[in-house]
């Protein structure tokens, strides 16, 4: 026990978490302590021990330095009468002289337990030992043992085999390899943990999120005659548009066809405004993309959303160009409809090319590209290829020759 | 020579490009294969290669747009189909067509043929085409191989037989 030192619970320079627990109590060799009830943090240098509450605040707290640890046992005692619980024992080097003054001055024990109401936990307890057996602390200890002998320039004896060895321990052979590869293992353990931690907040935080969205979207409804400015008109429409209450999902359902069936009603549903708005088609691209923005977090895949389109027959259907680009349409928007609106587009002009009208229309290249074609197989327009490009006219040739 | 009139459609430009819709490529092709017989009327020429590029009939300067040669092929296949043009070579670049078809010149040289009582004579080729009694008729200056054609379908008929003489031919009208 007299190994503990008090010092800031701040991590040094290179130095990471590894692992804590909690209701951790500690033994001066087989003597209790007052140090109980407490919390315990393992880093790849050190181990504090503080109050609980007292780590995270870097309070003054209990600090071994791992360099003291020799090696690790473990014991198993009964606990609260049934059960069993683990203690881990560590057997500790001697006190070096200079130690910073710890909470006990002397101790004949060589060895201190880590115990807790219900024992270590499994996870702390394997931390440890790999953290023991990485040894990072020496590495960093050993560089500054170099720079310091450099810059001293001390050639005794002594210091230069430690040298020597030192060096040898930090890189050399096949045990320096693999200590560095474990310790980039390890490291990138860490982050992997770290990032699903965000992770899984961020799945916590969803719900939430879709409500604040949701009581946004109600207090914009509710204020609608009020709201003349056009962002906000505009933020509206976005927001009302996004969202689905319920999304269909496939666990619901036991059937494919089942599933596909309610699929299929729930984008019908969604999409019948924004198709209409953007003229009475919309690319499955686009589809997807509205659909699973709606869906937030039960999102769909390409396969599933294909299939459900294909079994929509409502006033959505699916449809399939000759050029193989597949759009969702309108059934009331039939091709002469579209064929006749194009034709009028094109003779304001005179001549228009895929991208003059899909600016015009405020639609992709391709729908604009398959409003052109359905309209030149109808007769209603006739192209011109040439160096400038593909532009499409009135079939004066038809239209002429017919008056 | 008066400037050729050029038809409407020569400055649309998607008249120099094949459409793909049935009706209008068939109305197209109507268009293109008269002006193609009015123009080489006009120019009288009787021979057409698909490469002459700079040709107006094949490249509107003003418009900037030409006749691919893909579509000069097609434009004279139709006018094959028609009996207005046939292949000089097996590549189909160099083309003859005629103004009318070769049956249409038969018969007009016969009717010639019998209205000025030449049956049972014999004539030139020259004669016929180029010859100061037929500046009247609709088939002068028609192209002596393209005449030569027409003849020989008429032989076939059994109206006419063709005689070779030296590097020309004659014809004896029945």
């Amino acid at each position: 026990m007299n190994r503990f030192a008090y010092v800031e619970a701040r991590l040094h320079e290179n130095e990471t978490f590894v692992s804590r627990d909690r209701n951790v109590k500690i033994y001066d060799g087989d003597q209790k302590t007052e140090f109980e009830e407490g919390e315990i943090v393992l880093t790849t240098h050190r181990l504090f021990w503080g109050r609980p509450g007292e780590i995270a605040r870097a309070a003054i707290t209990l600090c071994l330095p791992l360099s003291y640890v020799i090696s690790l046992s473990e014991e198993t005692a009964s606990s609260n009468f049934f059960g069993r619980k683990t203690r881990i024992i560590m057997h500790l080097r001697p006190p070096l002289p200079d130690k910073a003054p710890g909470p006990l001055e002397s101790s004949r024990a060589t060895h201190i337990k880590l115990s807790g109401k219900n024992g270590m936990s499994v996870e702390f307890h394997s931390a440890l030992r790999e953290t023991i057996n990485a040894r990072i602390w020496e590495i960093s200890l050993v560089s500054e043992t170099i720079i310091n002998g450099a810059n001293t320039g001390t050639t005794s004896p002594m210091s230069d085999s430690n040298d020597r060895l030192a060096r040898i321990q930090k890189r050399t052979g096949i045990g320096g390899i693999e200590r560095s590869i474990e310790a980039k293992a390890r490291e990138t353990d860490e982050n992997i943990a770290l990032a699903f931690q965000d992770l899984s907040v961020l799945m916590a935080m969803a719900k939430d999120m879709v409500g604040l969205s949701k009581t946004i979207s109600n207090k914009i409804r509710e204020q609608k005659g009020e709201i003349s400015d056009d962002e906000t008109v505009r933020f509206k429409s976005y927001l009302l548009s996004l969202g689905i209450d319920d999304p269909v999902t496939r666990d619901n359902f036991s059937s494919n066809t089942a599933y596909f069936n309610s699929l299929a009603q729930q984008i019908c549903e969604m999409l019948l405004d924004p198709i209409e708005e953007h003229g009475g088609m919309m690319s499955l691209a686009d589809v997807y993309c509205r659909v699973n923005r709606a869906r937030g977090l039960e999102l769909l895949s390409p396969e599933d959303l294909l299939h459900a389109c294909e079994q929509l027959n409502g006033p959505i259907r699916l449809r399939s160009f000759p050029s193989g680009a597949r759009v969702l349409q309108l059934e009331s928007h039939d091709d002469a409809l579209i064929a006749v609106d194009t034709l009028e587009k094109v003779q304001a002009a005179e001549s228009l090319a895929v991208e003059e009208l899909a600016k015009q229309l405020g639609i992709s290249l391709l729908l604009a590209k398959e409003r052109l074609l359905v309209a030149e197989r109808l007769g209603k327009v006739c192209r011109d290829e040439s160096v400038e490009g593909l532009r499409f006219y009135a079939n004066l040739l038809l239209q002429r020759a017919m008056d | 020579m008066t400037d050729f009139e050029w038809p409407w459609e020569y400055t649309f430009p998607p008249f120099f490009t094949l459409q793909p819709h049935e009706e209008t490529r068939q109305q197209q092709l109507k268009v293109w294969s008269d002006l193609f017989l009015k123009y080489l009327k006009h120019s009288n020429k009787f021979t057409l290669n698909i490469n002459e590029q700079d040709l107006p009939l094949f490249h509107n300067e003003s418009l900037k747009r030409r006749l691919p040669p893909e579509f000069v092929l097609t434009i004279l296949e139709h006018l094959q189909r028609s009996g207005h043009a046939a292949p000089l070579d097996k590549r189909r670049q160099e083309w003859q067509v005629y103004w009318y078809t070769l049956d249409e010149y038969g018969n007009m040289v016969y009717e010639w043929v019998q209205e000025t009582g030449q049956v049972n004579s014999v004539c030139t080729i020259y004669e016929i085409a180029k010859g100061e009694n037929t500046t009247q008729c609709q088939f002068h200056g028609v192209d002596e191989a393209v005449l030569v054609n027409a003849l020989r379908l008429l032989e076939e008929k059994g109206k006419c037989e063709l005689i070779e003489l030296d590097d020309s031919h004659g014809v004896k009208f029945f």
